[in-house]
């Protein structure tokens, strides 16, 4: 048909010729979007690619493209091929309901991959129930959670936090503790629930310093200097950081200049990857820890397949990869075969199919969904190399299964989510009661 | 306790028997055991090669353990052969001392954690208090002094009588006070000396060390310490109070650089230029792409560095803010809400362009070594960079205010924000001084982007953070005057500084906000006003 119309172009065409062309031209179009409607499985991608947040967040979208483009070189699911369908909330909380909603009710998405704030997932929540549809959040969260309509791919506090905090008390034998995190929801939860925790350890309050900042705090000075003198008291004292995102570089900065060094006092990191520490000189970081459930530096063949594949198609043999990444890889491929176990991309079934389904991780286990939304995942704690990668000093023996409500807290150490048995996201064991559906 | 006490006596012991072995040459042992553990990729079995190799007597014990701290012991997980990479780039076998030709290729770094490193901090740490390099053997002494064990009194004895330059001296007789003051079998006078020794140093580690030390000493013994111990709490009360002033200084001086730019476009020409956080972000992308350059072509010319950045990032920033006055900013002269949304939208482009060119992560700066570290004044600690970008900062700003009294360009610009009308009929090309001070404007935000690069995140969102900060100084400051800038800068910093530590970062920025709005509502054109005909212009 193309051959066809620049052959009549060639020729000085009459009027009508050239509508017939333009007509059939038009019609062909259609008939192919209108195939195309008909054959394709929508999958949504809810990930800032400007702002504030674009930082982290644009890594996610390619690794969702990445995975749709490597389902469909397998043929896709149920048959269908899959078709990514982008959208950029720009890191604006509000903005993230809307394009949620334009995604689901204008775009027909079956699923959506998406979030990293927290903020954004409790903005875009009211949205996934009120419509029906499915959240994968592939990051690492306070808990106290315990949706339907969501499945939470990151670790819960009990499946980073508190491994991380087991770790320095019984192999560098810290006994002062520095909690600094940034002034938000998920610092704040995940250092109440570690107060609680190291005070059930028989720490003392003298011993915990709790400090908040704003977000992207640049000037670290002080803190570092009051860090150096609460640690300089003779007793072994480490920093638990829940500092986010772009505060870390100059926090580490100043760490470097003012000569704290890892053997001293040594930093455990909830937020820091490889990502982040690519923007980072490392060296002067030597020693100093993160705690996530993945690292690249992981040596398994799993792993090494998929650094390759992603470097291929991300045409950057450089490329780092991270624990949110493969989150969403978890996450991605349990929605498929769910999908694939119900034949069916309906929301309903998909949800009541999720819990159960096993997938592989990257680091050599296999991952199962648990009837709170939330996934077994093995703990690894990593030491910061001079290279910018991590090396794994500790791991977790098995996989740890993730909560919904953190143990340590009074408001909800009875709470549990199950939404096989209950149906309910927090169910409450001592009054055998639901507290209604979801927080 | 107790294991405590083994821990240090083990790490004596190793020292000793390390220098033992540097001394003596070749006793049989069980040393290529030992040193195949090194291969096994166990902590654990990492830490007891260390023991073992350490108390093996052989002379090669030096040269694997320090290889080990360095990263440049490399073994072969399948042949489990321990190979050392010496300092000039040649390899010999660990077990046997023998030189060989090339690593083999499944060889790997052998891996430490946190404590494996103290344990060979601890097993090098005899050896270097009688190094040859003095900063070495300070640091040895400083170790001794924070874990002052008794065991190690002889060496420091040893070390004390050898010793010349006065720094160490005075950091072994420190150390020999901490042993003393902690050993059950010294004399009352050398407790009491010792203490009068680290109420002199008067540091948070004096203070930690008189802390620990337990109740039941003599009254005199006890008292001494009790008025060394509130002595050095005066002091640190004191140094606490210039370290805030410094770090205050330092925000302020970081402040006054970021301000300094739109001090010229909005406190000169009265340009609401919303974009001019994003002409520091070029700046720092300039330092970036320069760094870049010279890590793959000369990377020996790395620590200048900066100083190409610096030129190169004025010239940059300058012609990209002459080309915005160009062709938006000209067109919206006396317009501000205007100019304020074009200017904000411009940003977004600028933000987004770097994004798409750059990629949205942070881009790795180093510090050159020059803007690395720290040296203590006292009980301050001052890290280099700080100390530059001060410098700088002030560099900065009386250049400008040099270029703005006695060039030809700062009379027309001076003569054009004040009068525009009669400097136009005076032959003033007031077009081209408009486009010209906005490029200075620019360009010295470029400028500020090398520097802050040294201290911040270099993301496409680094300007974003401080376009506030920067209004907030000039407008605290007084529009128009570039003393103004300065005064507002450093007195913003400063105050912070001071809160932080009472309210706490979060509360403390709130704080300052609160102030500047209740001083605004007081004092509407800021703390320097401009007064006369130039206000109604």
């Amino acid at each position: 048909m193309l051959t066809q119309l620049t052959h009549d172009i060639s020729k000085p065409f009459s009027r009508r010729r050239w509508l017939a062309a333009t007509a059939g031209l038009v019609l062909g179009l259609a008939g192919v979007t209108g195939v195309k409607a008909q054959e394709t499985i929508k999958v949504g991608v809810l990930h800032s690619l400007s702002g504030t947040m674009a930082i982290s967040e644009t890594t996610l979208k390619d690794t969702v493209l990445f995975l749709i483009d490597e389902q469909n070189k397998k043929g896709g699911v149920l048959g269908k091929k899959l078709e990514a369908v982008v959208v950029d909330p720009a890191s604006n909380w509000p903005l993230f309901a809307e394009k949620a909603r334009e995604l689901i009710t204008k775009n027909k998405v079956s699923v959506v991959f998406g979030c990293w704030t927290s903020v954004s997932r409790k903005s875009v929540l009211p949205v996934f129930k009120e419509l029906n549809s499915i959240l994968f959040y592939p990051v690492q969260y306070e808990g106290e959670e315990s949706e339907r309509n969501v499945f939470y791919t990151g670790a819960a506090p009990n499946q980073q936090a508190i491994p991380a905090v087991d770790y320095l008390m019984k192999d560098e034998k810290v006994k002062r503790w520095v909690l600094a995190g940034t002034d938000y929801v998920y610092p704040r939860t995940t250092n109440k629930i570690l107060e609680a925790y190291l005070k059930s350890k028989g720490v003392k309050q003298e011993d915990i310093m709790i400090n908040y900042t704003p977000f992207g705090h640049s000037d670290w000075q002080t803190i570092v200097a009051d860090i150096k003198k609460f640690g300089s008291t003779g007793k072994k004292t480490a920093v638990v950081s829940t500092i986010n995102g772009d505060a870390n570089v100059p926090f580490y900065k100043e760490l470097g200049n003012q000569g704290i060094k890892a053997t001293d006092i040594p930093v455990v990191a909830f937020s820091v990857g490889e990502e982040e520490l690519a923007g980072i000189d490392t060296k002067p970081l030597l020693g100093h820890l993160a705690a996530w459930n993945y690292f690249q530096s992981i040596k398994d063949p799993a792993n090494e397949k998929f650094i390759k594949a992603w470097q291929a198609y991300t045409k950057n043999p450089k490329r780092v990869t991270n624990d949110p990444m493969e989150a969403h890889v978890i996450g991605f491929d349990m929605w498929v075969k769910a999908v694939e176990k119900v034949k069916s991309v309906d929301a309903d079934k998909v949800i009541d199919a999720l819990p159960g389904i096993e997938a592989k991780n990257l680091t050599g286990g296999t991952s199962k969904m648990l009837p709170n939304h939330h996934i077994t995942k093995p703990v690894f704690i990593g030491e910061i190399k001079a290279n910018g990668q991590f090396d794994v000093v500790w791991k977790t023996p098995g996989l740890v299964a993730g909560d919904a409500w953190s143990k340590e807290l009074d408001g909800s150490k009875d709470l549990i989510g199950d939404w096989v048995g209950k149906k309910c996201g927090n169910y409450n064991t001592k009054t055998n009661k639901c507290g209604g559906q979801g927080s | 306790m107790f294991a405590n006490v083994l821990d240090r006596f083990r790490a004596l012991v190793l020292s000793l028997l390390l220098i033992a072995a540097v001394a003596s040459p070749a006793l049989a042992g069980p040393f290529e055991d030992a040193i195949g553990k090194f291969a096994n990729d166990e902590f654990s079995d990492t830490d007891e090669a260390i023991g073992a190799v350490a108390t093996s007597g052989n002379p090669l014990a030096f040269a694997i353990i320090s290889a080990l701290q360095d990263g440049r012991l490399m073994a072969d997980p399948d042949s489990k052969k321990v190979y050392v990479t010496q300092p000039d780039g040649k390899i010999i076998d660990a077990a046997t001392g023998a030189a060989v030709e090339k690593l083999p290729d499944g060889a790997a770094a052998v891996r430490l954690n946190n404590r494996l490193r103290r344990s060979v901090e601890a097993a090098l740490g005899g050896l270097t208090l009688l190094s040859p390099d003095p900063a070495k053997r300070i640091q040895a002494a400083q170790s001794v002094f924070k874990t002052h064990d008794e065991a190690m009194l002889p060496l420091v004895d040893e070390a004390l009588k050898k010793e010349t330059v006065n720094a160490a001296k005075l950091a072994f007789t420190e150390a020999r006070a901490a042993i003393l003051l902690f050993k059950p079998d010294a004399t009352d006078g050398e407790k009491l000396e010792a203490i009068a020794t680290i109420k002199a140093r008067g540091d948070q580690e004096a203070m930690a060390l008189l802390t620990g030390l337990t109740g039941d000493q003599p009254a005199a013994i006890a008292s001494a310490a009790a008025n060394a111990k509130a002595a050095i709490q005066r002091s640190l009360a004191l140094w606490s109070m210039v370290q805030n002033a410094w770090y205050g200084l330092s925000l302020g001086s970081v402040l006054l650089l970021a301000a300094i730019g739109l001090a010229i476009t909005f406190g000169v020409m009265g340009v609401i230029n919303m974009a001019h956080g994003e002409m520091v972000m070029i700046g720092a992308y300039v330092t970036f792409v320069v760094q870049e350059t010279i890590r793959t072509s000369f990377p020996h010319l790395f620590d200048y560095s900066l100083l190409m950045a610096v030129p190169l990032a004025f010239i940059v920033a300058g012609l990209i803010g002459i080309l915005i006055e160009r062709s938006i900013i000209r067109f919206l002269y006396g317009r501000p809400l205007e100019t304020l949304l074009a200017t904000w939208g411009l940003s977004l482009v600028l933000q987004q362009a770097v994004r798409t060119m750059f990629g949205p992560t942070n881009r790795e700066v180093g510090n050159p070594s020059w803007m690395s570290g720290a040296f203590e004044l006292g009980q301050v600690t001052i890290t280099y960079n700080r100390l530059w970008i001060l410098c700088f900062t002030l560099a900065v700003f009386a250049i400008l205010l040099a270029m703005l009294r006695y060039t030809a360009l700062g009379l027309e610009m001076r003569a054009v924000t004040q009068n525009r009308r009669m400097a136009a009929s005076m032959g003033i090309a007031t077009s081209r001084v408009d486009a010209l001070t906005f490029g200075l404007g620019s360009g010295i935000a470029g400028i500020a982007g090398v520097a802050l690069s040294q201290i911040d995140n270099v993301s496409p969102n680094l300007g974003q953070s401080y376009i506030i900060d920067s209004f907030m100084v000039v407008v605290f400051g007084g529009v128009g005057n570039l003393w103004g800038t300065l005064v507002g800068a450093f007195t913003l910093g400063i105050a912070n500084k001071f809160l932080e530590p009472v309210a706490g970062a979060v509360l403390g920025k709130i704080a300052i906000l609160v102030l500047i709005i209740l001083f605004i509502q007081k004092r509407p054109r800021g703390l320097f006003a401009l007064k006369g005909r130039a206000v109604e212009a």
